[in-house]
C-alpha cells in the first residue's frame, strides 16, 4: 500500500475511535461536564494531562526548532518540562483540595471579589485563544500535506470531530479520547525515531543515540559530526547557542511559569479524587511527557544530520520524491539563485538558496530517512491526536470560563444545572468556530503569540494563585493590582517589540538584553512585587477567607469538587 | 491552639521545608547545569556528550520526573505522620 493510503487508513481508524469513546462517555450533569465528574484515576489523568499538554507545537513543531536552533532550542526542553515540578509541588495539591471547577474559581473566591474572578476569566481566555488558533492550524497542515484535502476543508473536518466529542463529552469525553490519543501520539512519535536511531548509530534507544558514534564504523560521535558540518556551512555550532545566557534564562522561566499557570493544564488536576491522586497524577504526567521531551532533541540531531547529508551541495535534480511533495506544499522552497544547478545550503542569507519550515523535519523526516509507507501514515495520525487533543481541552477552559465564570457566578446566578449544561455546549460551540476561522485565516500574529501565551500565562495566574496558597494575608486589592499589572506590562512589552507599535525597536533596545518570549519572567517579578507593596496598605482578607487558605494546605477531606 | 490546629502547622513547616529542597534541586540542574554553567560543564564529556549541552536536553528532564517521584513518596509519608492520610 502507498503512503497515502496508509494514512487514510490510519486517521480513519483513530477518528472511530474517538468518536466512538465520546459515544459511550456523555456527560450527563456540570459536574461531568466541567471535571469528569471528579474520579479519574491517576494514570488516566496522567495520560490524558499529557496529551492536552503536548499540542501540534510538541509533536510537530518543537524537534524542528531545536533542529535549527541547537543548544538555544533547550529553552523549550527545560521550560514545558520544569514547569511540571512547579505545578506538582507549588500548586496541584492545593487547588484540588480547594475542589472547584476553574481557575477563575479559585482566584474569585479566594480573593472574595468579582473583580478578580473576571480579571481571572479575560487572562484565560486570552491565553486559551492564542493557543487554540495555532492547533486548528496544526490539523490544516497535516491534513493537507498527507490526505492532499486543502487546509481550509482539513480544518472544517478538524472542527467538525472535535465539536462532537468535547460538546458531547465535555471534559468526560475529552479525558478518555485524551488517553486514547496519548498512546497514538506516543507510538507515532517514538517509532520514526527508533527506527532513524537504528539506522544511523546502531542503538535503539534515541536518547543514548544521540550520544553514540556513527554506524559508519568511523568512530566519530554524531553530534561531532553535526557541529562541524554547521560550522562548515557557517551556522553556530549545534551544541553551542546563539541567544545570550541572560535571554536563555529568561525564556526558560517564563515558559515554567507559564506552563505551571495554563489553566487548560491546572484543570485537570481537578478530575481526581483526593489530593494524593492530584500529586501522583503530575508524576504521571510528567513522565509521560519526558518521554516525548528527551526523544525530541534526538529527534533533532537525526533529522538534521540526514537533512545537510542529503541536500547540501547535492545537484537539485537528483533530490529524492519527498522534496519534491514538499516543494509543493510550499514548506520547503529551492531557488537557484548562482544557476549551477546545486544546492547551496549555507548560513550567508545571500548565497543561501534553500528555505525550510521548521515543521518539515518531524513529518519528512521517516520520509528522508526512507522508512515503511505506514511509519509515515501514522506520523499524520500522531500529529492529529496531537493538535485535536490540545484543542479540546482548550475549549473546554473557554467553555467552563464563559458558562460557569461569567453566567452562572457572575450574570446569571439562578440558572438551572439544566440551564448552565446548555450554555457550556453553546459556547464550546462558538469557541470552536472561531477558532476554525483562525485556523482558515491566520492573523500574522498567530504563529508570534502562541510562544507568547506562556509569558501571559506567568505574569498573570501564577504570582496570584502562589500568593494565594502560600501567603495568607494577601488580600484582593494586592491580587487585582498585581494580575493587571502583570498582564499589562506583558501586553505592552509584546507590542512594542513584536508588532511595532509604540516606536518598536530593535533587539538592541530589550531592557536587559531580554526578548519578548522571555519578558514573562519580568512581569511575573512585577506582578508579584506590585501585589505584595499594594497589600501593606490596604485591609487583611476576612477571617472566612484565611480559614480556607489553613484549610487547603491539609490534604485530607477533599470531598467533591463543587462549583457552590 | 486545638491539637490538629498544632498538627496542621507543624505539617505546613515540614512541607515548606520539602519544596525548599526540591525546588534548589530543580533550580540547580536546570537553571545551574543546563545554563549558567552550561559553558564550564561542557568541558566535562561523557561519550558523545558535553555535560552542559546534556544536562540542558535531557539530564535535566530526567531530574524533573524523578523529584516529583521523590516528593510523592515524601508527603504520601508525611500526611501518614500527621494523620492526614485518607
Amino acid at each position: 500500500m502507498d503512503v497515502q493510503t496508509w494514512s487514510y487508513l490510519l486517521v480513519g481508524i483513530t477518528f472511530a475511535l474517538y468518536i466512538g469513546i465520546a459515544i459511550w462517555s456523555r456527560a450527563g450533569s456540570t459536574s461531568e461536564f466541567y471535571i469528569a465528574g471528579g474520579g479519574v484515576s491517576p494514570l488516566a489523568n496522567g495520560m490524558a494531562t499529557a496529551a492536552d499538554w503536548m499540542s501540534a507545537a510538541s509533536f510537530i513543531s518543537m524537534a524542528g526548532i531545536i533542529s535549527f536552533a541547537g543548544y538555544d532550542g533547550s529553552v523549550y526542553l527545560m521550560g514545558w518540562t520544569g514547569g511540571y515540578v512547579l505545578l506538582a509541588l507549588l500548586l496541584a495539591p492545593y487547588l484540588r483540595k480547594f475542589g472547584k471547577f476553574t481557575v477563575p474559581d479559585f482566584i474569585g473566591d479566594r480573593y472574595y471579589s468579582k473583580t478578580a474572578r473576571i480579571v481571572a476569566v479575560i487572562c484565560a481566555l486570552i491565553v486559551s485563544f492564542t493557543y487554540i488558533a495555532g492547533q486548528m492550524r496544526g490539523v490544516g497542515v497535516v491534513f493537507s500535506r498527507f490526505l492532499e484535502v486543502d487546509i481550509d476543508t482539513g480544518v472544517v473536518i478538524g472542527m467538525i470531530i472535535v465539536l462532537f466529542y468535547a460538546v458531547l463529552g465535555g471534559m468526560k469525553g475529552i479525558t478518555y479520547t485524551q488517553v486514547a490519543q496519548y498512546c497514538v501520539l506516543i507510538f507515532a512519535f517514538m517509532v520514526p525515531a527508533i527506527f532513524i536511531s537504528i539506522q544511523m548509530t546502531g542503538n535503539p534507544v534515541p536518547q543514548l543515540g544521540m550520544g553514540s558514534t556513527l554506524i559508519d564504523g568511523s568512530g566519530t560521535y554524531l553530534l561531532d559530526k553535526l557541529d562541524g558540518l554547521s560550522t562548515e556551512l557557517g551556522f553556530a555550532a549545534y551544541t553551542e547557542g546563539k541567544k545570550s545566557v541572560i535571554d536563555v534564562f529568561a525564556i526558560t522561566l517564563a515558559l515554567m511559569v507559564g506552563t505551571a499557570g495554563l489553566p487548560h493544564v491546572i484543570v485537570r488536576f481537578f478530575t481526581v479524587k483526593r489530593v494524593k491522586d492530584a500529586r501522583k497524577s503530575a508524576g504521571w504526567a510528567l513522565l509521560l511527557i519526558a518521554i516525548l521531551y528527551t526523544t525530541a532533541p534526538a529527534v533533532a540531531i537525526f533529522a538534521k544530520t540526514n537533512l545537510i547529508d542529503t541536500v547540501s551541495d547535492t545537484a537539485y535534480a537528483d533530490m529524492p520524491v519527498w522534496f519534491k511533495n514538499w516543494e509543493t506544499t510550499g514548506l520547503l522552497t529551492f531557488e537557484d539563485k548562482n544557476g549551477d544547478g546545486v544546492i547551496q545550503y549555507v548560513a550567508d542569507g545571500q548565497a543561501n538558496e534553500l528555505t525550510i519550515d521548521n515543521d518539515i523535519m518531524v513529518l519528512a523526516n521517516p520520509e528522508i530517512a526512507q522508512l515503511p509507507a505506514w511509519v509515515i501514515g501514522l506520523v499524520a495520525a500522531g500529529g492529529l491526536a496531537a493538535a485535536l487533543s490540545t484543542a479540546a481541552g482548550l475549549l473546554l477552559v473557554i467553555s467552563a470560563s464563559v458558562s460557569h465564570d461569567l453566567i452562572k457566578k457572575t450574570f446569571r446566578p439562578d440558572i438551572s444545572e439544566k440551564g448552565e449544561l446548555w450554555a457550556a455546549r453553546i459556547s464550546a460551540s462558538v469557541a470552536v468556530i472561531i477558532a476554525g476561522y483562525f485556523g482558515i485565516n491566520p492573523p500574522g500574529f498567530v504563529a508570534a503569540v502562541v510562544a507568547l501565551a506562556f509569558g501571559l500565562a506567568a505574569a498573570s495566574f501564577f504570582p496570584a494563585i502562589i500568593l494565594g496558597i502560600f501567603y495568607k494575608r494577601m488580600n484582593k486589592e494586592g491580587a487585582i493590582a498585581g494580575m493587571i499589572v502583570g498582564i499589562v506590562s506583558m501586553l505592552l512589552y509584546m507590542m512594542k517589540f513584536k508588532f511595532d507599535m509604540f516606536g518598536g525597536g530593535t533587539p538592541d533596545d530589550w531592557w536587559f538584553g531580554i526578548s519578548p518570549e522571555g519578558f514573562g519572567s519580568v512581569a511575573m517579578v512585577f506582578n508579584f512585587a506590585v501585589a505584595i507593596g499594594v497589600m501593606q496598605f490596604t485591609p487583611d482578607p476576612p477571617l472566612l477567607v484565611q480559614e480556607i487558605v489553613e484549610d487547603i494546605r491539609i490534604p485530607s477531606g477533599a470531598g467533591e469538587a463543587t462549583g457552590h | 491552639m486545638s491539637e490538629k490546629q498544632k498538627h496542621a502547622s507543624a505539617y505546613w513547616k515540614e512541607n515548606v521545608r520539602y519544596l525548599f529542597i526540591l525546588l534548589t534541586i530543580w533550580f540547580v540542574v536546570s537553571y545551574g547545569a543546563g545554563i549558567l554553567f552550561k559553558d564550564a560543564l561542557d568541558s566535562i564529556r561523557i561519550g558523545g556528550f558535553k555535560l552542559g549541552f546534556w544536562f540542558a536536553q535531557q539530564g535535566s528532564i530526567y531530574a524533573f520526573v524523578i523529584l516529583i517521584f521523590v516528593y510523592i513518596r515524601l508527603m504520601n509519608k508525611l500526611d501518614k505522620k500527621y494523620g492526614f492520610d485518607e
